[in-house]
């Protein structure tokens, strides 16, 4: 087992050589220029030229790499081209309201939509089953920004029980981090509801008719007991694995979600550097968020172990 | 039903709890902080290095001119007053007492001895001054010299100057930067400093009340008189979905909006707590450039059948909409500016389709494809190409569009090939009317070929107007000169001018006192408890 942790970490070095490279190429494949985004539109091609050279993007791409790389290797990522601020410090600047909402949308997606997904497996048919499965393609086929909006509507401009936008650090105020968090955590979470609950109850449905599971009933287990011990322990690799993937594409909901309601996180701040050619932050970011999901992925790896001792590396 | 009320109670409590959070979250806030959303998020510092809007805001907040241009466009003194010799050759300056720099060493006239040069090489009227500069020399701590080679009042309009890329002053330390790269402080004698710590790029940006700021004695007028910072705090907060500006407006939680989009403006209709106004009464101005060097545009009369094809109300339309927020206008220079011209107002304002085919005809067009590039992210040059596609597929042009982002659009527009090799043949772009506001100014109008701007028109006798135009020193022959480069300009097709617009402001009603003015600024704004 710690031989194949160890082997997992490992396979980040050569996982993120290769993200580096692709997202270089493909960066420097894109058209666009960030010295018009320093000097503006009405800067003349001569202006431009002499922003390039300051900036070191009129150099061949080859070289341009290599430099990179060679900083990266001593773990700086570079200096950002527009804001001139070091990309370690941008990011992490930006990424405490990124995690922030990261940890409330999973941690409420999952306390919500696992045990919905259990009770909506044990009263198969049932009201709380049918609507579960209705809040379910609800969940999935609104938009985030349409359901942010919705949510500002009412509890921000309406009711005015909570901010429409930002965000407040926890060591600037406790409430002020929590009022900020509710409302994106609402809207982005209830994909995320709909997704793990189905996937719960599809999982535990299927458990539920196991020769083992009748054997508990038959001991007289309780029913709590036989639906929370053995049913959803049984049940928890496909629903790690949907929790997991969800992680990772928690990115993409994460862009969206921060637009909206104005938190400055990675998100943004991935749209404002790709939108600026703002290839060191950008390169820094995508690195960021390849070894985010090589860990989660490996967590979840781990986990199932936990969770099915039958699984072993 | 009697679980019901239980249920009742418990939203109940949930919704006072949730209130007195929202109290407990809103109680740091002060009375005398103003918090902006400007139209993007301030990234980029050196007002000398980035023309952006934001860039020039925040130079407006931190730095101060040595010269100052009333709302009639006169010049008037700022940090600096002013002395001609007879000759018209000679300027002495003379800084007012009391200016600081942010950092606490006093205004010497090497600062802005050091500030004039770095700002003279890149700006397009300080590159010009800098060609008539016989020398630049300091008297003393507080007097110092410009000669010129002849006599010029140019000199006088180029430090004023507000638009993109102003003429400010910052202590010669920071001022001899190459100003190809940004200054490594933000150190101005503005009255606001800036915050640097919580600095925080794109996201947001923290100005103090400067109180070592000395204001001149004359009430605000434009750029000149005193600027008073009469607000202890001014936060610039970055929001990049304008309906979310909107709704924090309307709740109180910022003051002011740069603009607010047109299809937004209802929202507002009857919120008595939200004032709209037009702050920037000279508004912005769009264009299409056509590519000079490679056909269809090679061909004069073709650029010409171009510009008859489109109808600028047509244009206007689907950018803007509602008719009370633009204006249809031929003037290469702006209309309601100094050197407006409504020379061409029958053909480039209402287009002629029957000429436009004509000219199409006489110049023996073969089908030549019409690259049109449209920048889809980009608000304020999204919708024009896709007007003026359908006007040329009308006239007979073959017409191809290609859509793309903004950057992509400008990297784009940089490729001198032929249009099927990578390059194009029509962008869209837009700019403050301000900063088009005569031939020197005005990079649209230079023609020296592939050192002018995208497009690279050669038409050495605008290159001639514009040189003659930067020499004279009577208005009234600048007038004339600029009327003359205005016609060239149209007949070669340098410029297809589409139309002026503004765009409306909105703030508390809590503010008062907020100035018209072409940027946004934050002086001598009020902010009621």
């Amino acid at each position: 087992m710690a031989f194949y942790i160890l082997r997992r970490i490992l396979a980040i070095v050569p996982t993120c050589l290769a993200v580096a490279v692709i997202v270089f190429a493909i960066l420097r494949l894109t058209p666009g220029d960030p010295a018009t985004v320093l000097a503006g539109d009405m800067a003349t091609p001569e202006q431009l030229a002499q922003i390039r050279a300051a900036l070191g993007v009129d150099q061949p791409i080859h070289l341009q790499f290599v430099f990179w790389i060679g900083r990266l290797l001593q773990g700086d990522l570079g200096i950002s081209l527009i804001s001139q601020v070091p990309v370690t410090q941008l990011i992490l600047d930006r990424s405490g309201p990124t995690l922030a909402l990261a940890i409330s949308t999973i941690v409420s997606s999952v306390v919500v939509a696992v045990p919905l997904g259990v009770a909506a497996a044990r009263f198969r048919h049932s009201w709380l089953d049918r609507g579960l499965m209705g809040f379910s393609v609800l969940g999935f086929s609104v938009p985030v920004f349409l359901k942010g909006y919705l949510l500002v509507l009412l509890f921000a401009v309406g009711l005015r029980w909570l901010p429409v936008q930002g965000y407040t650090a926890p060591a600037d105020s406790m409430a002020g981090f929590a009022t900020a968090l509710v409302l994106p955590t609402i809207a982005l979470s209830l994909s995320y509801i709909a997704l793990i609950a189905r996937i719960t109850r599809s999982s535990v449905l299927e458990i539920i008719r196991e020769d083992y599971i009748r054997t508990a009933r038959a001991k007289g287990v309780g029913e709590r007991l036989v639906l929370f011990r053995h049913a959803l322990r049984n049940a928890a690799v496909p629903i790690l694995t949907v929790i997991g993937i969800g992680i990772a594409t928690l990115i993409s909901g994460v862009v969206v979600t921060e637009s909206v309601f104005n938190l400055p996180g990675l998100g943004r701040l991935v749209v404002e550097s790709v939108l600026a050619r703002d290839y060191p932050v950008v390169q820094g970011l995508i690195l960021v968020f390849a070894m985010v999901c090589i860990l989660i992925n490996l967590m979840v790896d781990l986990l199932y172990c936990v969770f099915d001792p039958r699984i072993s590396y | 039903m009697a679980g019901f009320p239980r249920i009742w109670r418990l939203c109940s409590h949930v919704s006072s709890l949730f209130g007195i959070v929202a109290v407990l979250a809103a109680a740091p806030a002060q009375a005398t902080t103003l918090r902006a959303v400007l139209n993007s998020g301030l990234r980029a510092l050196d007002p000398v290095v980035n023309t952006s809007v934001v860039t020039n805001v925040h130079a407006m907040m931190i730095y101060d001119q040595l010269l100052g241009q009333d709302a009639k466009g006169e010049i008037r003194p700022q940090m600096a007053s002013w002395a001609t010799s007879p000759d018209g050759k000679t300027y002495r300056f003379t800084l007012r007492e009391g200016l600081r720099f942010h950092d606490g060493s006093p205004v010497t006239s090497e600062d802005c001895i050091a500030s004039i040069k770095r700002w003279g090489q890149v700006d397009t009227m300080g590159q010009v001054l800098m060609k008539m500069l016989a020398g630049m020399r300091a008297i003393d701590e507080r007097e110092f010299e410009l000669s010129l080679t002849q006599a010029n009042d140019l000199i006088l309009e180029a430090l004023a100057k507000t638009g993109s890329r102003p003429a400010v002053i910052m202590p010669r330390r920071l001022a001899e930067t190459p100003p190809s790269q940004a200054v490594a402080e933000n150190v101005g004698s503005g009255p606001f400093r800036m915050v640097m710590p919580e600095f925080r790029p794109g996201v947001r940006a923290v100005y103090v009340r400067n109180t070592d700021y000395v204001p001149r004695r004359e009430p605000l007028d434009g750029s000149a008189g005193g600027k008073q910072a009469l607000v202890e705090r001014v936060e610039f907060v970055a929001m990049p979905d304008q309906m979310t500006a909107l709704n924090a407006l309307v709740n109180g939680e910022v003051d002011f909006l740069e603009s607010v989009p047109y299809d937004l403006l209802p929202m507002l209709d009857g919120n008595r707590a939200v004032k709209i106004d037009v702050l920037n009464k000279e508004g912005n101005w769009t264009m299409f450039r056509m590519n000079f060097l490679h056909p269809p545009f090679d061909n004069r009369l073709l650029r010409q059948a171009a510009m008859l094809s489109v109808r600028q109300q047509d244009v206007l339309n689907a950018l803007v909409g509602d008719p009370k927020y633009y204006r249809t206008c031929p003037a290469v220079f702006g209309c309601g500016l100094p050197y407006e011209s409504q020379y061409g107002s029958d053909f480039v304002v209402s287009g002629n389709l029957a000429k436009a085919k004509a000219l199409l005809k006489d110049a023996g067009y073969q089908g030549a494809p019409v690259v049109i590039l449209q920048p889809s992210d980009n608000p304020f040059a999204s919708s024009q190409p896709l007007v003026i596609a359908q006007a040329l597929r009308r006239t007979g042009f073959n017409v191809q569009v290609q859509t793309m982002d903004w950057q992509s659009l400008t990297a784009r527009r940089a490729n001198d090939g032929p249009p099927a090799g990578g390059g194009w043949s029509i962008f869209v772009t837009f700019s403050a009317l301000g900063d088009q506001s005569d031939p020197i100014r005005s990079l649209f109008v230079a023609a020296a070929g592939k050192k002018s701007w995208f497009g690279w028109p050669d038409v050495p006798e605008i290159e001639e107007l514009r040189t003659k135009f930067a020499l004279a020193s009577d208005k009234s022959e600048r007038r004339s000169i600029a009327g003359q480069i205005n016609k060239l300009a149209i007949d070669e097709g340098l410029v297809a001018p589409l139309g002026q617009y503004v765009y409306p402001s909105a703030y508390s009603g809590k503010l008062s006192d907020v100035p018209a003015y072409p940027r946004p600024v934050f002086w001598n704004i009020k902010k009621a408890d």
